[in-house]
């Protein structure tokens, strides 16, 4: 589908004339007072710090498809941005504390950034004259060889145990010395729509909007006058900026930055991130990091194998939805615009929960399977779904495959009722 | 001298082993025109299924049907996931090799543990070939060295000399065409996919007792795979053969020769600092070759990439 | 004599040994509509490629303006007010009809790489793309896809994307090719409309598009240039009635 790929064209303007501004500001008020009303729901230390996780990772991720989704540029080497803005502004707070320099700690997420836009620039310059293969290749080489001299520059990068400071050092905030996590946390989310807002308005400026045009067809666009190295450069420095900023952000939250900030692996989080969300929206990869930062959280307590599920679902993602999560929600605009999103409920729930289950019968077989394999001598008992019982005797796994081929089976036999309900819902007029 | 030569034998070996991969890799690559980001994970594959196999039927057996399992494996992959993704465009298909390469890691974990496996030499190659000044060269390297240049060979033959090499050749440049004139094109894509995992599956057979069978092992070669055949030129198999050898070359003599940055900025008329924990170049003045051995390739593709975009031996831009 | 709007001199290229355009000299006045015929294989979309800098000619020069553009890059070329279309459609299937004429707007209108302006802000640019959109009769299909159009429409939006910015050097390379007889006509009203007061360079197959638009005509055979005249002295001329029947009896055998 073309229009997966697309970042919502041309409807703002419609909007516009339409005189509805208040569809364009809507999400954004939602999303502040839903930023700022998530502490009172979740109090609790450890979802404050999921959640600071989860809005960094956002900006990282956001940030990222201004060059994977806009600019159509795969980078592998991302983390690199995001982790030096991070360590300059360690070195910053560091700086800070040891010579009383009066800088509030909510600017300095602004030194990340621009520290990361002039390491892009420096990148950027060479690497940028082209999209493809040759695009990820000098990403992946520079992200080595940053990870690399992180262990070998130790003055700036610390070594094997990174460097580390304490934030509380900075000129008060209007009397607040971030030594709560919430605080921390107003902080995070104030960047966070700032840094969303900002990266959103920038896809709708010209040099957006022909980031677009140059990766859909770089020829074209430069026989529209414009050049499609200095578009892609400009989107690189800018996604270096936010990157950077992210950084910063992480430095506070963190207060310690090591390799693990810049390596090959958190580079592939960031892509795993921002392809499951969808790159082919704007609110794609916000999906994406909340998303995988609660699989990562809420799944790595429940089991040793969250990866490969992980790994899993993203393979499956690229295979049956390149639009990802968020491209799976816009497919069922038209249906919702047609007004038979309605019928689309009772087949869903008919295929869906069957499917559900019986992908939970397959994950317990794998889950048995592990436990049988790996677990110390004389350990025969797991704790499955609230359940305990002996992994070695037969019962439980005739349990677990029957639920999986039942749950699977009748997922399969139901598939086609709801491929017709979906054709149905998106064809224009007929009995609804 | 003698140090030379048996750095040599060295990074022969390194060389020829990166090249059996990148081999693989750079035939892949002219075919879809996309990196297997996964290639290296065929190669663990490779170790781990001989390892298995060598329990229950010796070395030789699990040389023998570990790397026609990976094949095998390899185009069922090229069949039914990556010729889907095929449709959607380039980038998909190199995040597809990319979250394969992960998932495969995940999988070699779930299966055999993090633990690095007991795989080792057989007994038969288990002995010292000759010695060079006191240096040791075992029979095993002697081995590897003789398999891959047989697989060198025997793939420029095929390539070169029979009547599927040419239409591969030629399936190569000119997909469309050869289609037309009755060839099965998607199969004998399928056919350099598995072809081309299951040499790297070889390369995991007889590296696996030296390197050892880990789960990182894909990933601590995966990415030196893609520098090799950047360097070398994207599709050239010359180029693969020559980028294999430098950097098999260069990183084994940086490690062997202890080269100190602070000797050749002495030697160019630098006085070293005198207080040197208070210096902010102090990293600079202590870093030695062996330090930077491993990230050596990755200067060189930068470097490459910045001025010979097309590689050493390649032909089209990257 | 005023400075042509665009001119050749001893255009050559060559790949490998083989010599596509040997020396192309000619002048195109300005508000000339100008067409280039010639069989196939005669070189014609490679002087097109030429002419915009698509690959750099062997030797010889392009001025436009009086300008010479050797070592242009295309989107400097396009910034002195020269735009083309391409013979394979070439636009932006991904992005909308409407956003695919706002991009090309967007140099024209000054806003170069800018990253402070918001293009929805800008009435200009809404009110003309949307003039744009008018001409080429798509403003209906506004907000779809530009890929989802038929292959006419597609063609349209070509036209629109290449006169959008203004240009006052127009390059049409095959316009109609590959349509039925109504969309030819439809094409063809249309290039007549939007090239009004501006120059033309166009590559065309069909002669009656040719006839019914150019002020002069030149017959591109073999790389070289063989007449150059209004349309009825070309008609009339032995040489190119030769090289069409020999082509046309080349191509039987």
């Amino acid at each position: 589908m073309t229009d997966q790929i697309t970042t919502d064209p041309g409807k703002p303007a419609q909007r516009m004339r339409a005189g509805s501004l208040t569809l364009t500001v809507a999400p954004w008020i939602i999303a502040a007072i839903a930023l700022m009303i998530m502490p009172l729901i979740f109090q609790s230390n450890s979802a404050l710090t999921i959640m600071n996780q989860m809005w960094i990772t956002v900006i990282f991720a956001l940030a990222y498809n201004m060059l994977l989704g806009q600019g159509g540029m795969l980078s592998f080497g991302h983390a690199v941005y995001m982790g030096l803005g991070g360590f300059f502004c360690m070195h910053i707070m560091n700086y800070v504390e040891d010579f009383g320099l009066a800088l509030p700690l909510p600017l300095l997420p602004l030194f990340g950034g621009v520290f990361g836009m002039g390491f892009a620039m420096i990148i950027g310059s060479f690497s940028t004259s082209g999209a493809g293969t040759r695009f990820a290749m000098i990403s992946l080489g520079v992200g080595e060889l940053i990870a690399a001299c992180s262990v070998i520059i130790v003055a700036f990068f610390g070594g094997e145990e990174g460097i580390s400071g304490d934030r509380t050092y900075g000129l008060p905030f209007f009397g607040i010395e971030f030594l709560k996590q919430i605080e921390v946390y107003y902080l995070i989310s104030f960047w966070l729509i700032l840094s969303a807002l900002l990266m959103y308005l920038f896809s709708r400026t010209p040099v957006g909007r022909m980031a677009n045009a140059v990766r859909d067809n770089p020829e074209r666009a430069q026989f529209l006058g414009y050049s499609a190295r200095w578009v892609r450069f400009y989107s690189f420095c800018a996604s270096g900026f936010f990157c950077g900023i992210a950084g910063g952000l992480f430095a506070i939250s963190y207060e310690i930055l090591t390799e693990e900030n810049l390596n090959a692996a958190s580079s592939g989080v960031i892509l795993l991130v921002t392809f499951l969300g969808g790159v082919g929206f704007f609110f794609g990869p916000i999906i994406g990091a909340i998303v995988f930062t609660l699989l990562q959280t809420v799944l790595s307590l429940q089991t040793e194998l969250w990866a490969i599920y992980v790994g899993a679902l993203f393979l499956a993602t690229v295979m049956f939805f390149p639009g990802g999560l968020a491209g799976l929600i816009m497919m069922h605009v038209p249906a919702y615009r047609l007004g038979k999103a309605r019928g689309l409920v009772v087949p869903y729930i008919k295929t869906l929960v069957p499917a559900a289950i019986g992908i939970l019968g397959i994950c317990a077989l794998i889950e048995m399977v592990f436990h049988y394999r790996h677990g110390a001598t004389g350990d025969v008992e797991m704790t499955l779904f609230w359940t305990t019982f002996d992994s070695h005797t037969v019962l439980p796994w005739v349990i677990a495959g029957a639920i999986a081929l039942v749950g699977i089976g009748i997922a399969r036999a139901t598939a086609p009722s709801l491929k017709e309900a979906w054709d149905e819902a998106n064809t224009a007029g007929g009995a609804s | 001298m003698e140090l030379i030569l048996v750095n040599l034998i060295d990074g022969l070996v390194t060389g020829l082993l990166l090249f059996m991969l990148s081999a693989g890799l750079t035939l892949i690559f002219s075919m879809m025109g996309v990196l297997n980001f996964a290639h290296a994970s065929f190669y663990m594959l490779g170790a781990y299924f001989a390892y298995q196999i060598s329990l229950a039927l010796g070395f030789w057996a699990g040389l023998l049907f570990a790397p026609l399992i990976v094949g095998v494996l390899g185009a069922g992959i090229e069949r039914y996931g990556l010729r889907r993704v095929h449709q959607y465009g380039h980038v998909p298909e190199l995040i597809f090799t990319f979250g394969l390469a992960l998932l495969i890691e995940e999988l070699v974990q779930f299966i055999w543990g993090k633990n690095q496996m007991p795989y080792s030499v057989p007994e038969v190659l288990d002995f010292t070939a000759f010695s060079i000044a006191g240096n040791s060269i075992p029979a095993f390297k002697i081995f590897m060295i003789f398999i891959s240049i047989s697989i060198f060979i025997g793939l420029l033959f095929v390539l070169t000399k029979t009547r599927v090499g040419m239409i591969i050749q030629a399936a190569l440049s000119y997909p469309r065409t050869v289609e037309a004139l009755g060839h099965n094109v998607p199969l004998i894509f399928m056919g350099v996919f598995g072809v081309g995992t299951a040499l790297a599956g070889v390369a995991g057979v007889i590296a696996g007792p030296v390197l050892g069978t880990f789960p990182g092992m894909a990933f601590v070669l995966g990415s030196i795979v893609f520098v090799t055949i950047v360097i070398g030129g994207l599709g050239s198999l010359w180029g693969a053969l020559v980028a294999s050898l430098l950097i098999g070359w260069i990183t084994t003599f940086a490690k062997s020769y202890n080269i100190a940055m602070s000797d050749i900025l002495n030697g160019l008329g630098f006085a070293t600092p005198e207080n040197m924990s208070e210096n902010p170049l102090r990293d600079l003045w202590t870093v030695t070759s062996p330090q930077i051995a491993d990230i050596l390739p990755y200067i060189l593709m930068v470097l490459i990439l910045i001025f010979r975009p097309a590689g050493l031996f390649g032909k089209r831009e990257t | 004599m005023s400075v042509p709007a665009l001119e050749l001199n001893g255009l050559k290229k060559s790949f490998g040994k083989a010599e596509i355009i040997r020396g192309i000299d000619l002048s195109i006045g300005k508000a000339e509509r100008h067409a280039i015929i010639g069989p196939n294989g005669a070189g014609k979309s490679t002087l097109f490629n030429l002419i915009t800098a698509r690959f750099p000619p062997t030797s010889g020069t392009v001025k436009l303006h009086g300008e010479d553009l050797a070592g242009l890059e295309p989107y400097q070329i396009n910034r002195k007010g020269l735009s083309r279309s391409f013979q394979i459609t070439n636009i932006f299937p991904a992005m909308s009809v409407f956003e695919n004429v706002r991009c090309a707007l967007l140099w024209a209108q000054g806003y170069k790489y800018s990253f402070w302006n918001l293009v929805n802000n800008s009435r200009s640019l809404t009110e003309g793309a949307d003039a744009i959109l008018d001409q080429i009769n798509l403003l209906e299909r506004r907000n779809l896809p530009a890929g989802t159009l038929s292959y006419a429409e597609q063609r349209a939006l070509e036209i629109g994307i290449t006169i959008a910015g203004g240009a006052d050097v127009i390059m049409l390379d095959e316009p109609t090719a590959g349509m039925s007889h109504s969309e030819t006509d439809y094409i063809t009203e249309l290039i007549m409309k939007v090239t009004e007061g501006k120059t033309l360079l166009m590559v065309e197959h069909d002669m009656g598009v040719v006839f019914g638009l150019a002020d002069r005509i030149s017959v591109l055979v073999y790389g070289e240039i063989i007449a150059t005249n209004t349309p009825e002295l070309v008609r009339a001329d032995p040489k190119v009635q030769e090289a069409y029947l020999g082509a046309a009896l080349e191509e039987e055998h």
